[in-house]
């Protein structure tokens, strides 16, 4: 007591405060899966149902009435390892952007680091995550799949990006959140678009394309590479890279044409590179915010 | 006796905001920023106040005369518009009792989940876990949900979970009110044994008698500003004049 020093309660360390309250953190990590399941008899399972039923929705629809399956080999496995991850994407911006106005009783009455809330929203869903990666893996030993280190690699960097993208803007929308509501209907529009603006449920060779036949030469190369600057993008294309593409080994599927080129050595640091802009952006905002939360809830 | 809180000179104005959508703030501004959008009013204005360590301060005022508001402004949870805060050491607040309470956990996952939101490590929360059941007297239902728990319960495990946090300063607001008589003594006695054992106390109450047995000094609020400061018995006496 005598030794500590006189300070200004109120001014937190952003994210490094979170690291200090690891086991706050876990703790509310805890809270939100048990409440999450309370009174419903599938419990966790429903984060094997949910995606279950939308990647056999999806490849009924895609894969066999618009025949995804017959241009793209092993399709199922194409569009699962993206769906997981977008899915992941999209229930951690959704509840990071709703986790401030969301505890608004807790943080209006005693302080603690916000950036709590956001963290443990993108945390419980990383933890929804880890069945469906479960289900991916399945499939993809079944499909003959036989991962070395760069394909590890890749996969951790893609789910890495989609993690750093969530915490930076569900910090942004979060606390954007508490001064206009109609932030989080803004991030659902958003999560909306994320689904189809990534190749997750077609080829990015269709994007090329397309955008050809559309727009001509000069204007599709400029759509396609800010198509291409998309971190999710960047994210999907790696866990292609990762889980699909040693999956395939017929023929008739381009190794070439499987992901875009250079998308190891090009587009996998821009990619992280946005991604760590969209972090200290989405905390700078945080901060800058944060300071009004306990009078504007 | 080194200083425990510093308030110095803060002011906080409030705005009433009328509107919360871009819409109606989109309007507004094509509109010409016609009219105000809102009305402001100052919570605080110009407050001062240094606690000593082992202190016990009692804020008196009416109703919204900024008690709760600067109270809040010692925890960290407002920010002032002008002027700084500074305080030296743990704060802890009863300042809503139960505010982290889950009403889906149980008594037992509430008690270490708010420990931990009023600043306890795990291993403090462990070690203090029978002292606190024990001061709460829920005994064999700490394994219920809150939820099932009476109003009473409910409080008497939130306000031990929070007594037991061991903070250099404490601020309680307008708490002592909790439960029934025999646990309101306890509650007195802790509070006291607190003051005691050199923590800073900062309290808010409308009850006057108990807050003249609890505080020495007594700082009487008016319209967000410090009217007078004193020994407690002449403020609750201006009080009630």
């Amino acid at each position: 007591m005598a030794g500590a020093e006189l300070t200004t309660p109120g001014f937190g360390g952003g994210l490094r405060d979170v690291l200090r309250s690891r086991y706050l953190l876990r703790l509310l990590v805890a809270k939100e899966l048990k409440v999450r399941y309370r009174g419903s008899v599938l419990g966790l399972l429903w984060s094997y149902v949910k995606p279950g039923v939308q990647f056999v929705v999806f490849w009924f629809a895609l894969g066999i009435f618009l025949g995804m399956n017959r241009n793209t080999e092993n399709y199922p496995i194409y569009l699962f390892s993206g769906i997981v991850l977008i899915n992941y994407f999209n229930e951690a911006l959704g509840n990071a952007a709703r986790s401030i106005v969301g505890n608004g009783g807790l943080i209006k009455k005693i302080y603690l680091p916000r950036e709590l809330f956001p963290i443990a929203s993108v945390w419980v869903s990383a933890v929804h995550f880890v069945p469906q990666l479960l289900v991916l893996l399945v499939a993809c030993f079944i499909g003959g799949w036989s991962p070395g280190f760069v394909q590890i690699a890749a996969a951790v960097v893609g789910f890495t990006i989609v993690t750093l993208l969530a915490v930076g803007l569900g910090l942004f929308f979060g606390a954007a959140n508490v001064y206009f509501r109609d932030s989080e209907n803004f991030v659902d529009m958003l999560l909306m678009i994320a689904t189809w603006a990534s190749p997750v449920l077609y080829s990015w060779v269709m994007v090329r394309d397309g955008l050809f036949d559309a727009f001509g030469a000069g204007t599709a190369q400029v759509l396609h590479t800010i198509y291409q600057t998309n971190p999710l993008t960047i994210a999907v294309e790696l866990f292609h890279f990762a889980f699909w593409m040693p999956t395939t080994s017929s023929p008739r599927t381009d190794p070439l044409l499987v992901v875009p080129p250079n998308l190891l050595d090009v587009w996998t640091p821009i990619g992280l590179g946005i991604a760590l802009v969209v972090i200290l952006a989405g905390q700078f905002t945080f901060r800058r915010l944060e300071g009004r939360f306990a009078q504007e809830l | 006796m080194a200083i425990a809180v510093d308030v110095q000179s803060i002011s906080k104005q409030f705005v009433l905001r009328h509107t919360r959508s871009i819409k109606e703030a989109f309007v507004w501004i094509v509109k010409g920023r016609k009219g105000d959008l809102a009305q402001k009013f100052h919570a605080l204005n110009g407050v001062s106040l240094q606690v000593e360590q082992g202190e016990a301060v009692a804020l008196l005022g009416l109703n919204g005369s900024g008690k709760s508001t600067l109270l809040k402004h010692i925890s960290g949870v407002m920010l002032p518009d002008s002027g700084t805060v500074q305080t030296r050491g743990r704060v802890a607040g009863l300042i809503e009792v139960g505010a982290g309470f889950h009403p889906d956990l149980s008594g037992r996952d509430n008690v270490y989940l708010n420990g931990a939101i009023l600043g306890m490590t795990e291993d403090q929360i462990n070690e203090r876990f029978e002292s606190i059941l024990d001061f709460s007297e829920i005994g064999q239902f700490i394994d219920t949900e809150v939820k099932f728990y009476s109003s009473g319960m409910y409080l008497r495990l939130a306000f031990s979970v929070a007594i037991h946090t061991d903070p250099e300063i404490f601020l309680i607001d307008e708490i002592l009110a909790v439960g029934d008589e025999p646990f309101q003594k306890k509650c007195l006695a802790k509070i006291k044994e607190l003051g005691a054992a050199g923590k800073t106390l900062v309290v808010v109450s409308h009850d006057l008698d108990l807050v003249s047995r609890v505080c020495k000094r007594g700082v009487l609020l008016e319209h967000g500003q410090v009217v007078m400061d004193g020994d407690v018995a002449d403020v609750v006496a201006r009080l009630r004049s």
